[in-house]
């Protein structure tokens, strides 16, 4: 009887409590709540990799922009999916659309999320246009049930505009510019705002600081654009492989493929460098000033960084997570291998710095004087251990994935000539 | 439809009447004279609380009170309003628990297993928390679709039906006094028991208290026991320091209190 109570209780069951804590307070806000702004952070990551070049003309990015465009375009069907699991009435969430309650920062998720996601919409039609209706030609006749369906898609894509005149591509590209030329406010934006949602509740002592929007967009592009360069690296590598056992991928060597893609990657990883160091700033710079002012709340803040989450933050996310592939990177001669190691250890990094925040936040008690322990569940025994458990992360996590192949199927991002 | 109805004329017409039939039902709802007074005029009363910290034995009489008259589950471990101990030592250590909300009283004197001798301790004293009803509540502030309000009489309430769990409401408290309710599985926290209060009963709490530790009372009645206390004695309140305003006083309010 008292078991059955006490599992009906949301949080119950991941949560240790030790010490002085309130009676209601457990760990609320789980892993979904760590996934979803490393989603979001994610999809913005991406696109501002792909805005470097259709804004600000960086060719070399030429390559990875198309693709970085379709990867957010995927990851951004995803990231709204972790809230859903959290939600205890998900079947309400549509709420926050039609009465959103404008004083709270979840209520603007609606309007942001939509106007993002019109902007990348549109902008990969006009990126796509001269493909599609290329292919649209080129299908017409054939037999098969795939390209008649592959085709019947292009048709509905092209929203009935066949003109591909040299002016009309003109003004496409002209449309890319502008369309990625707001998406980067609104993208940064997407998730500075998530930031906002925990920096300004200023009931958690660890959330609370006006950094935290600027923090979370300097990380999310970090680990936007790690996810694009291993992405990248893990499809050119397939193609290699395919290059050298058949005969040629994309009319390309394997010799040919290799040197593009370590072109790319080495031109790549200088942004991701320059915008590693900005988000490391900016986290130590908090850290420092916490510790400086030392209000009512640092003596068990300190407890928790350099206590009992001393792993987590101090080896996994600064120096496993931070400082080695920040050498890595940095370090003459980078190598495919070197970089795609360095790449997952960045993800690693930016995946602990949100586990960190939301988990962290949470693992000491408003009284200052208890902490609470969380317990991922592992094998899930109920509907809530599955959705705030590993496999509802994992779930999570293969998705975007899952979506980019399909997506990838009709709008190809990495065609060599 | 007539001839002379140009195309132009069709559409404009059809665009008013898809415009006129998108107005909800809902929005048009006529309130009676006095619905409509009461809607704008400011009311009367503004709820408070006083708790005399001197006055509670750790009984925890309204705690198994409120769990009842609330259907809040009687062996979940949650609960609307609890009753903290502190005992603090004469080496100024504090130690402080609240063993399942004290819904059976303190029926050990060991804090978190540790058994304290009597000499060792300076103080040690008990205090009863519900939710502050705060002025600028943060959990209204904070939620996504206003399913948590403020009603005009100062008691912050929560819509069952239109609460999505989120929980930044939970998040958003620094009081701790929210949780999910096991059973609807929406946000859940003490309402002064709304339902009783505006029958002009007293709550299940402070109908509980044998000793008079707990008073409810309407601060914008100045011949009011409870404001009476408010505006005369020194009365304290938790946690003044996050601007939320709270309107639950505490007489006898100690700094070890958190």
């Amino acid at each position: 009887m008292v078991e059955t109570a006490a599992s009906a209780i949301h949080g119950a069951e991941w949560t240790i409590k030790e010490l002085f804590v309130y009676p209601n307070e457990f760990i609320y806000w789980s892993i979904q709540i760590v996934m979803y702004p490393l989603m979001t952070g994610l999809v913005a990551g991406a696109f501002v990799l792909s805005s470097l070049y259709h804004v600000f003309k960086q060719d070399d990015l030429k390559d990875i922009a198309k693709f970085s465009l379709i990867f957010s375009f995927a990851l951004l069907f995803a990231a709204p999916m972790p809230l859903m699991f959290h939600l205890q009435q998900p079947q309400r969430g549509i709420q926050v659309f039609f009465t959103p309650h404008f004083t709270s920062a979840i209520s603007a998720f609606g309007i942001v999320f939509f106007t993002y996601y019109i902007i990348v919409a549109c902008e990969i039609w006009f990126v796509y246009r001269e493909y599609v209706v290329k292919q649209i030609k080129a299908l017409e006749g054939k037999d098969g049930f795939g390209n008649s369906l592959l085709r019947a898609i292009y048709r509905v894509f092209s929203l009935g505009v066949h003109d591909i005149s040299e002016q009309a591509l003109h003004r496409d590209h002209k449309a890319v510019t502008i369309l990625a030329g707001i998406g980067i406010p609104v993208a940064c934006f997407l998730h500075g705002y998530a930031g906002f949602i925990f920096g300004s509740v200023k009931a958690n002592a660890l959330w609370m600081t006006p950094l935290m929007p600027v923090i979370f967009i300097m990380s999310a592009i970090v680990s936007g654009i790690a996810l694009c360069i291993l992405t990248y690296i893990i499809i050119m590598e397939w193609q290699k492989h395919r290059a050298k056992s058949s005969r040629k991928a994309w009319g390309m060597s394997a010799e040919e493929l290799g040197g593009a893609e370590v072109d790319v990657i080495r031109k790549t990883s200088k942004y991701l460098v320059g915008f590693m160091i900005a988000a490391i700033t900016l986290e130590l710079l908090d850290l420092v000033f916490r510790g400086y002012t030392s209000l009512k709340s640092w003596d068990i803040l300190r407890s928790v960084i350099y206590g009992k989450d001393f792993v987590n933050i101090f080896i996994l996310q600064y120096t496993l997570g931070n400082l080695v592939p920040f050498l890595m990177l940095v370090l003459p001669g980078l190598s495919v291998r070197r970089t795609a190691i360095a790449t997952m250890l960045v993800l690693l990094g930016v995946f602990m710095m949100r586990y960190n925040v939301v988990i962290g936040g949470q693992a000491f008690s408003l009284t200052f004087a208890g902490y609470m322990h969380y317990h991922l569940p592992i094998v899930p025994h109920s509907m809530d251990t599955y959705k705030e458990g590993l496999l509802g992360a994992l779930t999570i996590a293969v998705m975007p994935f899952v979506l980019f192949y399909w997506i990838n199927k009709a709008l190809p991002t990495l065609k060599y000539k | 439809m007539s001839d002379n109805c140009s195309r132009r004329e069709f559409f404009a017409n059809a665009l008013k009447l898809a415009a006129v039939a998108a107005i909800p039902v809902g929005a048009l709802k006529i309130l009676e004279p006095g619905e409509a007074k009461a809607a704008i005029a400011k009311t009367g009363v503004r709820w408070g609380f006083v708790v005399d910290t001197y006055k509670c034995i750790g009984c925890g009489f309204c705690v198994k009170a409120c769990k009842n008259e609330n259907e809040v589950q009687y062996d979940a471990p949650v609960s609307r309003t609890w009753v903290e101990r502190y005992v603090i030592k004469k080496d100024g250590e504090m130690l402080a628990d609240t063993p399942n909300a004290a819904r059976d009283g303190f029926t050990t004197s060991k804090i978190h297993g540790q058994a304290v001798p009597d000499s060792e301790i300076s103080k040690a004293f008990f205090v009863p928390k519900l939710c502050n009803q705060c002025d600028n509540p943060p959990c209204a502030q904070v939620c996504p679709v206003g399913a948590t309000y403020q009603a005009p009489d100062g008691v912050v309430l929560v819509d069952r039906t239109w609460c999505i769990g989120c929980g930044y409401c939970i998040m958003a408290c620094p009081y701790g006094v929210r949780f999910f309710h096991p059973k609807y599985k929406v946000a859940e926290k003490c309402n002064f028991c709304y339902h009783r209060i505006s029958k002009g009963m007293k709550t299940a709490c402070v109908d509980a208290c044998p000793t008079g530790a707990r008073m409810i009372g309407n601060l914008k009645d100045p011949n009011d026991p409870v404001t009476k206390i408010v505006l005369n004695e020194r009365v304290g309140v938790l946690k003044d320091e996050y601007g939320t305003k709270p309107q639950v006083f505490y007489l006898g309010l100690d700094k070890n209190v958190r």
